[in-house]
């Protein structure tokens, strides 16, 4: 049985049951990879065909949309670099920007079996922000090693950030603290006399992410002493009370002094924008909230936004300090032997996965125009880790595509799915109520037939393998 | 010769427990110098001291003068002082050559910030570390196995690897763990060589935790033996041969009054 363990791509049971059709593992490895991977693209479409002809009629834009995933994942682009590093990429950038065009009403796509309907721009800024903090967390969980299950701590400053700069807050909810004039520097559309601060969304960007990361040095100083189980703990907590003081933070200490808006959170928060000159001179929208198509002007900013974050993650990766982070979640003591210093490193780690969840925060804040303190429950952190193991830990690919996918699921695809069982099965069952169950049996048949997740990395498949047969040895000796 | 080394009366409890008892040692720059006694004797523990991975319960240790007691081992290693394991500790799911560059980490100033704008600076000090890092690769007998993940090395190459990585960090002292434990004789000759050559071409002075006596007598300059956290001897390998506390402590006492 050992043997069979670790193979790519299809678990080892499915390999027990293609053996005995004749399809040895062997002789799979040594075809090419082009022919491997239209097999199983084939396999896929003949079964896929198989479930849905009944149930539908054949749809040639379905078809067409297959034909185009069939170009960009059967031949091995990655051999031609002009393009495997600009024309695929090129490619995929070009039907994500070009996405709000296809999914705007009147839907030009045709629906998906089962899921219905291709994701609306609601869905896809939340996916966006989403795969912003799966990144996030990748760089403390999937390069470092560190478990972290307090990431959601990070996402709420950045989004307190945005509400405490970009809101009347300060002014009505405390009026004797800030004189009641607002201090407005590059927001739009401020309504004279409401008080607080205003600054404008591209500055509170980085200002957000900057402090978040300190936040996450501060967090991760007394904390990143700690191995394993016990920082997991740890963070755990620190989880646990930031969301407390934002719920409970309308009378800090007894002062009076409202800083978080307690449970009902702080509203609202101004539109992002880039205010009328530039709209008169460049043609760039003065203010999100008052354009016909503000949707879109949110998801093509956090489409920026994520490749902002997947540059700075992939170059941290493949710099100095990823290859120090690599080492830590390798061996710690052969690293702190090898000149790398554990805790700056480690917490270099928690700043640059704070920076992110603070910018995706941040942005969350303002397209929600306000920040409740239900956003910020345990839960999310669960959520945002589950993307990562989901995806493939230390993969970025991995990561964006189980933080797409469950952000998916969590706001549309499992009331389509709940919809489609109950039409056509006449029963009436309420399907996003069990989400986070579904979540657990979907984490849990990951782990069972691709342990490693999804899209592995390449590093982190071996070194799972390697503890599954250390694991077996040291059985077999007790 | 100065001395690169010195400790001073260096001790260390664990709870009751006294595994180095007020050790003197000292070794002159350039030297190879072996560290051996039977199992237990404390010799692992003293090496951790020096590199910094345990805080010495009192005494100092001096490395060209400057005192290192308990710094940190990043620090330690930072300031020349570079080290293999008794268990082979490689990073196993990185390349040789990773292994090589992590090892040069702290001789490398590239910044959160540069890294990921990836000036030119980057560009020049990551090319010229790589080349550095497959030329260490080459010096230890490993050209043509940059791409290979360290676990995937035959024994006798990961303990070369190590020693790879250790001399990345640019020591002035390379500290050895029982390098030799668990090779063949011909690996053993091979590697005693090996000591030998890196003390006079590249110019670090050695430290060898060594049960091996062969490579020991063969190579030392001089030999100290601990004993129950004990030094009970020090001189030239033949001298140590002959102490009579040295026998009885491996051989046990019957075998002087026999």
């Amino acid at each position: 049985m050992a043997n069979l363990r670790g193979r790519g791509g299809v678990g080892p049971a499915w390999w027990g049951v293609l053996e005995r059709l004749g399809l040895r593992h062997e002789r799979w490895e040594r075809l090419p990879e082009p022919a491997r991977r239209s097999v199983t693209l084939g396999a896929a479409a003949v079964l896929a065909l198989a479930v849905l002809t009944p149930l539908y009629s054949i749809d040639l834009q379905a078809i067409a949309v297959f034909l185009v995933l069939a170009f960009l994942f059967v031949p091995p682009w990655r051999r031609v670099p002009v393009v495997g590093r600009f024309v695929l990429p090129g490619m995929v950038f070009a039907l994500l920007v070009s996405y709000p065009y296809w999914a705007s009403p009147p839907e030009k796509l045709f629906t998906i079996p089962i899921l219905g309907p291709f994701p609306n721009m609601n869905t896809m800024v939340i996916a966006a922000i989403f795969v912003m903090m799966a990144l996030g967390l990748n760089m403390v969980v999937g390069y470092a090693g560190l478990l972290d299950l307090g990431y959601v701590a990070f996402y709420a400053i950045g989004a307190y950030t945005a509400a405490w700069f970009a809101s009347p807050q300060f002014a009505g909810a405390n009026p004797d603290f800030t004189p009641k004039r607002e201090f407005t520097l590059g927001a739009v559309d401020v309504i004279p006399g409401i008080g607080g601060f205003h600054v404008s969304i591209w500055l509170l960007l980085p200002l957000a992410a900057a402090l978040t990361a300190i936040v996450g040095v501060v967090i991760g100083l007394p904390t990143l002493r700690l191995r394993g189980d016990y920082l997991a703990i740890v963070t755990l907590g620190f989880g646990e009370i930031l969301p407390q003081i934002a719920r409970n933070g309308d009378n800090l200490l007894g002062t009076g002094f409202n800083l978080t808006g307690g449970p009902p959170g702080i509203t609202p928060i101004d539109p992002p924008g880039f205010g009328y000159w530039l709209q008169d001179k460049v043609g760039l929208p003065a203010s999100y909230i008052t354009h016909p198509a503000f949707e879109s002007l949110f998801y093509w900013t956090a489409i920026f936004l994520v490749l902002f974050t997947l540059f700075c993650s992939v170059r941290l990766r493949d710099s100095r300090l990823g290859r120090a982070w690599v080492a830590i979640r390798e061996d710690e003591t052969a690293a702190a032997a090898m000149g790398v210093p554990l805790m700056r490193t480690k917490t270099w780690a928690y700043a640059a996965g704070a920076f992110f969840g603070g910018i995706a925060g941040c942005w969350f804040a303002t397209f929600k125009t306000g920040v409740f303190p239900d956003d910020f429950y345990f839960n999310i952190s669960v959520f945002i880790l589950c993307m990562v193991i989901f995806g493939g830990m230390g993969n970025v690919w991995g990561v964006i595509a189980g933080a797409v996918f469950l952000a998916y699921l969590d706001r549309e695809g499992l009331g389509n799915i709940g919809g489609w069982i109950n039409t056509n099965f006449g029963t009436n069952i309420d399907v996003p109520l069990y989400s986070f169950g579904i979540y657990g049996l979907i984490i849990v048949v990951v782990m069972l037939f691709r342990p490693h997740g999804l899209l592995p990395e390449a590093r982190r498949k071996r070194e799972f393998e390697h503890t599954l047969q250390e694991e077996e040895l040291t059985g077999a000796e007790s | 010769m100065a001395d690169l080394l010195e400790v001073q009366r260096l001790r260390k409890e664990f709870g009751g427990l006294v595994a180095v008892n007020d050790v003197d040692f000292r070794i002159a720059k350039g030297a190879i110098v072996s560290l051996i006694g039977p199992n237990g004797a404390g010799k692992t523990t003293f090496f951790n001291m020096i590199t910094g991975v345990y805080k010495p319960t009192a005494g100092r240790v001096l490395l060209d003068g400057e005192d290192i007691t308990a710094k940190p081992p990043h620090a330690v290693t930072a300031r020349g002082i570079g080290r293999t394991f008794q268990t082979i500790r490689l990073f196993g799911e990185m390349t040789a050559l990773e292994n090589v560059l992590v090892g040069m980490h702290c001789r490398l100033r590239g910044g959160i910030l540069k890294s990921i704008l990836r000036t030119p600076g980057i560009r020049r000090e990551e090319a010229k570390a790589r080349e550095k890092a497959r030329e260490l690769l080459a010096y230890c007998s490993l050209d043509g196995r940059d791409g290979d993940y360290a676990r995937n090395l035959p024994y006798g190459d990961q303990r070369r690897l190590e020693v790879a990585r250790a001399l990345a960090t640019q020591p002035k002292l390379l500290l050895l763990d029982e390098p030799t434990a668990g090779m063949n004789p011909q690996e053993t000759v091979d590697f005693t060589s090996f000591i030998a050559r890196l003390r006079d071409e590249e110019d670090v002075t050695v430290l060898l935790i060594e049960h091996d006596m062969k490579v020991v007598m063969h190579v030392s300059d001089r030999v100290t033996v601990l004993d129950y956290g004990e030094r009970i001897a020090e001189g030239t390998p033949g001298e140590v041969q002959r102490d009579p506390r040295v026998i009885e402590a491996y051989l046990g006492s019957g075998a002087l009054a026999g």
